[in-house]
């Protein structure tokens, strides 16, 4: 049975190879061999499941060793697999929504000529993620880490011809890599402390090391979680990230290459333990994040990048959890799960609803949807009741119990986070609901069709992409508003099954949490206050945040063109300036660096470079009259060479 | 009494228990068969010349050599699988020859060069027909005056000097001997039948004879100044030693054995005549590595002599000194390490500093060839000054990727031609990557490997040699040796940037389509080059296995 950990990444990375070395005559099959590639990868790990459950508990965890890569004494680089209860719950979620989205994909990008490119790169992605989750050793993690992030670069900047895609590629990749530095680092002080970088060891030995050197590694561990999972202070990629196409934004950007972060946290969940500081650290990011993109998702226009900004706020729910430690991990990866399913099924929606508008993202110009897109409506809103926690759906279980974990961390530290779980609770109920009216309801601003006023708006003008439904663009009387094809719906409505009843399946019994204690240990949150306190405040505040929302556009006629705001909503549309932040600090600091490192380098270096050159020059020429062709001198050179070397030799022995 | 009446030598000899009986020395035929089987061909090769018609000549030649040093080579690789290298290492010849692993890695790395090099000297596609006849690098007559009448008939006639195979192979038998030498008087004459063949062979130019001329007498003066300094220094060694062998030179050095020749009694044990007839027989090898300040050779001879010639002497020249220098300083001179290394030291930091600043200004691709030479002896005397067994597998190595670097480069200048023979100019070199892009990246990857740029065997030999001399503790050496190879990339990149940056002249060279014997030559160049560069260890290996001297 183990041996079929290799398999569940060698399909779709045989898919990748296929489809990008294939060329043009793969054209018309290719989506559907993608498809079936990551299908077969999810009934392989459901395979593996089910032998999974057929274990004792104790004895869950499979291993595979492929083979060394670098066998060397003292460093031992192993391809080797190791899939517990915790890669199983990534497993499923990747393959599983990995399988839906390809599926939605089929649709979506039918009119693309790149398509079959587009599933190479997303099965490209499903290889690298699954690597990353059941490898045995952080080398072998590192590997897929980078490979989730070549994806991520290759898909976001998949519509290249378009100079903001492109842009929004590299800066993805660029702050991307100061993360993975982090990872780097991390390693490598992983094998100076304990001379091995496989999970086993490090993991068992992290007690022992000294609480410094944790820190240490906590600290960068950190750094790359912020970096792939789009946190506090490396946040600022994941909205430009939307410039992909949607089902990329829905699979990698909102339900798992982001959460690798998380997986890397919970994963490494021995070092944090023995490293309190880092451990505040982690939480600290967490609880800025959830809030920062909570407040940048109230001011968005665009619909991919109000849910982009709750994706973040999201993830940092997760990392705060992860901070908390055993009281916190079980319950990150639960709110992981099942924000995978309903934030995939809300970027879902959102496509759909753009296929329907000419790829409109401005939700200022949609409007009265439901009308015209009955199930995408239906699911939408399911995923939307879930996000926002409405009791008995998913997102309630998981975040509220994040939310009890964050008042058991204790002592002042435990009220601050609390507070700040429940207000982002809050946050999250007015923006998700605030695109539910802009979306759904109201009357309809999307007629007349062309806006004159597009180009002086806030969000950057969305040109009209060859991908999607380029037989409506050239239809110059506006947009249709329609249905999308089953393709994409039939994926829609089965993430809104898991929006909806997962967490409460999850719940039942403890069961989520049962099934990860072995890897993450599990103690139970004793909250201040009582559970159902928690409870009926988070409700409250979710009622207080839907209905703000509800009186702020629900009962008036909404503004095509955004109105100036308050300068907390200026800044929040400017994502909180965190680009202008920066610019000015990284990008001008940097120039000033570089320019004064020139600086140096003409004046004092190239002067001591050009001036030892020169005076080498010099001495070569004047060596080089020494050989004036006339055999007697070389004879005297001899001669005289001789002399010295005997003269030389008798005054080191008398020496 | 009537036998006693034939009275003759033989009977005297003969006769058991006579006063100065005579028993004949015991030679292992076996053991000195490639060098015998070498000089055996360069006899035939004489012969050859004698006796065939001159059109069957060069077939014949050509065709004796390479069987010659094959069949010499695969002796080598027979003596080295048989454990002569190793366990079975032994004083040979009455203790004339060694035969052991050095010897041995050596005689091979000879032997495959100079097979290498006997391609290049058989390349007769270079140049164009004269007078119907297909010419070489050679002299069609050697001895007629440049310019004169004879020359045109010599040409006219179709003459060609095919006695050049015959001199390289007697050349090849003194390198063969030169290294596994176990007593000076050896040592000397292997010295005088390699160079002598030498001194012909850089005479015999077919273009610019004169300075091919000038180059091969001033060669064999200088060379000859050498041999009387490396004569004068064995008779000082002997009045010191009582004995040319380097065995017993060696116990008398490290006073092991002190008995006292009644004849000598006067200087024996004087150790100022070991001083200076050490330091003599030194300067005898330094002269032929070209070591500053004894190189001054170099560059005249190199860029006179007919350039595959030039190839084989920059290689073969240099594996068989530096082989003869290992012996002495490791096997005669051990006792005397702290006298000679200071001296050394000197000499190897000139040597790298000299070759490559010197070559800095040089405007002529064989001459900057010479003082790349130069510098590279200094870089391989850093490892012989090691004193250390890594010392000797480093220089082994070295020795073995820089000969392949060297002939190949020599045989890739050889193809670069205007209307004057060879193009040897820089300026002429200017932009031939554009026009002969692959001729230029072979170019470029000997120019590479020289320089000691990664996944070429010149890094790793390079890379052998300064972490024997760092580990022998001349780390100050090893400093100089760094920013010596700083300054001779310079130099090497320069070339690559001139053919690959410049704009081609319209008047430029062309690039001759070589046969396939030069194009074997380069071939078998850059694959070493590349092999010994991306996967050294089994060589370094080979090399450190053979690292040992018999005693």
């Amino acid at each position: 049975m183990e041996n079929l950990i290799a398999l569940l990444v060698a399909a779709p990375l045989l898919g990748a190879a296929v489809l990008l070395c294939g060329g043009r005559r793969l054209d018309r099959v290719g989506h559907w061999i993608g498809t079936a590639l990551a299908a077969a990868s999810f009934v392989l790990g459901l395979v593996l499941f089910g032998a999974m459950l057929g274990y004792d508990v104790e004895a869950r965890t499979m291993r595979q060793h492929l083979y060394t890569w670098v066998p060397v004494e003292g460093f031992q680089g192993d391809i080797a697999f190791q899939l517990d209860q915790l890669s199983m719950t990534f497993v499923l979620l990747i393959t599983g929504v990995g399988t839906l989205i390809h599926l939605y994909s089929i649709g979506y990008m039918e009119h693309d000529e790149r398509r079959r490119r587009f599933f190479g790169y997303l099965n490209l992605f499903l290889a690298a993620m699954l690597l990353l989750v059941v490898a045995d050793n952080y080398l072998l993690l590192y590997f897929g880490w980078e490979g989730v992030g070549l994806a991520s670069y290759l898909l976001i900047g998949f519509w290249q011809h378009k100079p903001s895609a492109a842009t929004a590629a590299k800066k993805a990749f660029i702050v991307n890599r100061v993360g993975d530095i982090g990872l780097s680092i991390a390693i490598m002080l992983m094998f100076t402390t304990f001379g091995t970088f496989a999970f086993g060891p490090v993991l068992g030995a992290a007690g022992d090391a000294t609480e410094g050197k944790m820190t240490a590694i906590g600290l960068m561990l950190l750094l790359a979680a912020c970096g792939k999972s789009a946190q506090v202070p490396l946040q600022s990629w994941l909205g430009d990230a939307m410039e992909g196409p949607t089902p990329v934004s829905a699979l990698i950007h909102a339900a798992t290459m982001v959460t690798a972060g998380v997986y890397l946290i919970t994963r490494s969940g021995a070092i944090f333990n023995a490293a309190p500081d880092a451990q505040t650290a982690v939480v600290v990011v967490g609880a800025v994040t959830l809030l920062f993109g909570a407040i940048v998702g109230c001011a968005k226009d665009d619909i991919k990048k109000a849910l982009a900004g709750s994706t973040m706020s999201q993830i940092g729910y997760m990392i705060l959890a992860a901070g908390l430690g055993p009281i916190g991990y079980a319950f990150a990866i639960m709110h992981l799960v099942t924000h995978g399913f309903f934030k995939a099924g809300l970027f879902l929606g959102a496509g759909s609803v753009m296929h329907g508008m000419n790829d409109e993202v401005d939700m200022r110009k949609y409007g009265g949807l439901r009308k015209y897109m009955p199930v995408t409506f239906v699911t939408f809103g399911l995923g939307y009741l879930a996000i926002i926690g409405f009791p008995g759906l998913s997102g309630f279980f998981s975040k509220d119990k994040i939310i009890e974990a964050a008042f058991a961390s204790g002592g002042t530290q435990g009220w601050i986070l609390g507070t700040v779980t429940l207000l982002g609770a809050g946050i999250t109920a007015y923006y998700m609901t605030r695109v539910m009216i802009l979306t759904f309801f109201g009357e309809k601003r999307w007629q007349p069709a062309p806006d004159p006023d597009k180009a002086a708006s806030v969000e950057p003008g969305i040109e009209v992409t060859p991908g999607a439904v380029s037989d409506h663009a050239a239809d110059a009387s506006g947009p249709h508003p329609h249905e999308s094809p089953k393709s994409m719906t039939i994926p829609m409505i089965v993430l809104a099954f898991g929006s909806v009843f997962a967490g409460g399946f999850f719940s039942i019994g403890d069961r989520f949490v049962n099934w990860l204690e072995p890897v993450t240990q599990f103690e139970h949150p004793h909250p201040p206050i009582s559970v159902p306190v928690i409870t009926g405040m988070t409700v409250v505040v979710l009622l207080a945040g839907v209905a703000i929302a509800y009186l702020q556009y629900g009962r008036g006629p909404v503004p095509v063109v955004a109105p100036r705001g308050s300068l907390l909503t200026r800044a929040a549309r400017r994502d909180l300036l965190q680009d202008d932040f920066n610019h000015v600090v990284l990008v001008r600091g940097g120039e000033h660096l570089t320019r004064s490192l020139v600086y140096v380098d003409h004046t004092l270096v190239d002067g001591v470079v050009n001036g030892t050159a020169a005076s080498v020059g010099g001495l070569s020429g004047r060596l080089r009259k020494l050989q004036n062709g006339y055999a007697r001198s070389y004879a005297v050179s001899m001669f005289g060479g001789t002399a010295i070397l005997i003269a030389a030799t008798l005054l080191m022995r008398a020496v | 009494m009537s036998a006693s009446a034939v009275h003759s030598l033989w009977t005297t000899v003969a006769a058991p228990g006579a006063e100065g009986g005579f028993t004949a020395p015991h030679i292992e035929y076996a053991q000195l068969s490639p060098t015998l089987v070498v000089v055996g061909a360069a006899v035939v090769g004489v012969l050859l010349e004698a006796f065939v018609p001159r059109k069957a000549r060069y077939y014949a030649q050509l065709f004796l050599s390479v069987v010659a040093i094959t069949a010499a080579f695969a002796a080598v690789v027979a003596l080295a699988a048989g454990g002569y290298g190793t366990t079975k290492a032994q004083i040979a010849a009455e203790g004339a020859i060694a035969v052991d692993g050095p010897a041995l890695f050596l005689q091979g790395t000879i032997l495959l060069a100079s097979l290498v090099a006997v391609f290049t000297f058989a390349e007769r596609r270079l140049d164009p027909d004269a007078h119907g006849n297909r010419v070489d690098s050679f002299a069609a007559q050697a001895a007629s005056v440049p310019g004169s009448e004879s020359e045109k008939a010599a040409v006219k006639a179709g003459f060609t000097t095919t006695e050049v195979f015959p001199l390289m192979l007697f050349a090849v038998a003194g390198m063969l001997v030169f290294p596994a030498a176990n007593d000076l008087l050896t040592l000397f004459v292997a010295l005088e039948v390699f160079s002598l063949p030498l001194y012909l062979l850089c005479a015999v130019a077919r273009r610019k004879r004169l300075m091919s001329q000038e180059a091969a007498v001033k060669y064999f003066l200088l060379g000859a100044f050498s041999s009387a300094f490396l004569l004068f220094g064995i008779a000082l060694v002997y009045g010191y030693a009582g004995s040319v062998s380097y065995a017993r030179i060696a116990s008398v050095v490290d006073g092991t054995v002190k008995q006292i020749d009644p004849a000598l009694a006067d200087t024996m044990g004087n150790d100022a005549l070991l001083l200076i007839g050490g330091a003599m027989i030194l300067m005898g090898l330094l002269f032929k590595v070209g070591a500053v300040p004894f190189h001054m050779w170099t560059p005249d001879v190199y860029q006179g002599a007919p350039t595959p010639v030039t190839g084989f002497m920059a290689a073969a020249t240099k594996v068989a000194a530096f082989g003869a220098m290992l012996r002495l300083l490791y096997v005669v001179l051990p006792g005397l390490r702290w006298d000679w290394r200071p001296v050394m030291w000197a000499i190897a930091i000139v040597t790298m500093l000299g070759g490559a600043i010197v070559a800095i200004t040089q405007t002529d691709i064989k001459r900057l060839l010479a003082y790349s030479s130069i510098a590279h002896a200094g870089f391989i005397l850093a490892g012989v000054i090691a004193t250390r067994p890594e010392g000797i597998s480093s220089v082994l190595f070295y020795l073995l990727a820089y000969s392949f670097v060297t002939i190949g480069a020599f045989a890739v200048v050889t193809l670069v031609r205007d209307a004057g023979g060879e193009a040897t100019h820089l300026s002429k070199w200017a932009g031939l990557g554009r026009r002969s892009p692959l001729v230029a990246a072979v170019f470029a990857v000997f120019l590479l490997a020289f320089a000691g740029i990664p996944l070429t065997s010149g890094f790793a030999g390079k890379f052998a040699v300064f972490k024997a001399a760092a580990e022998g503790g001349a780390g100050a050496l090893v400093v100089v040796g760094v920013i010596s190879s700083a300054i001779a990339a310079f130099f090497y990149i320069r070339v690559i940037v001139l053919m690959f940056f410049s704009e081609p002249k319209a008047d430029g060279p062309t690039v001759a389509v070589p046969s396939p014997l030069t194009t074997a030559a380069i071939g078998v160049g850059v694959a070493v080059t590349l092999v010994l560069g991306v996967a050294p260890q089994y060589f370094l290996d080979l090399a450190g296995q053979a690292g040992v001297f018999v005693r």
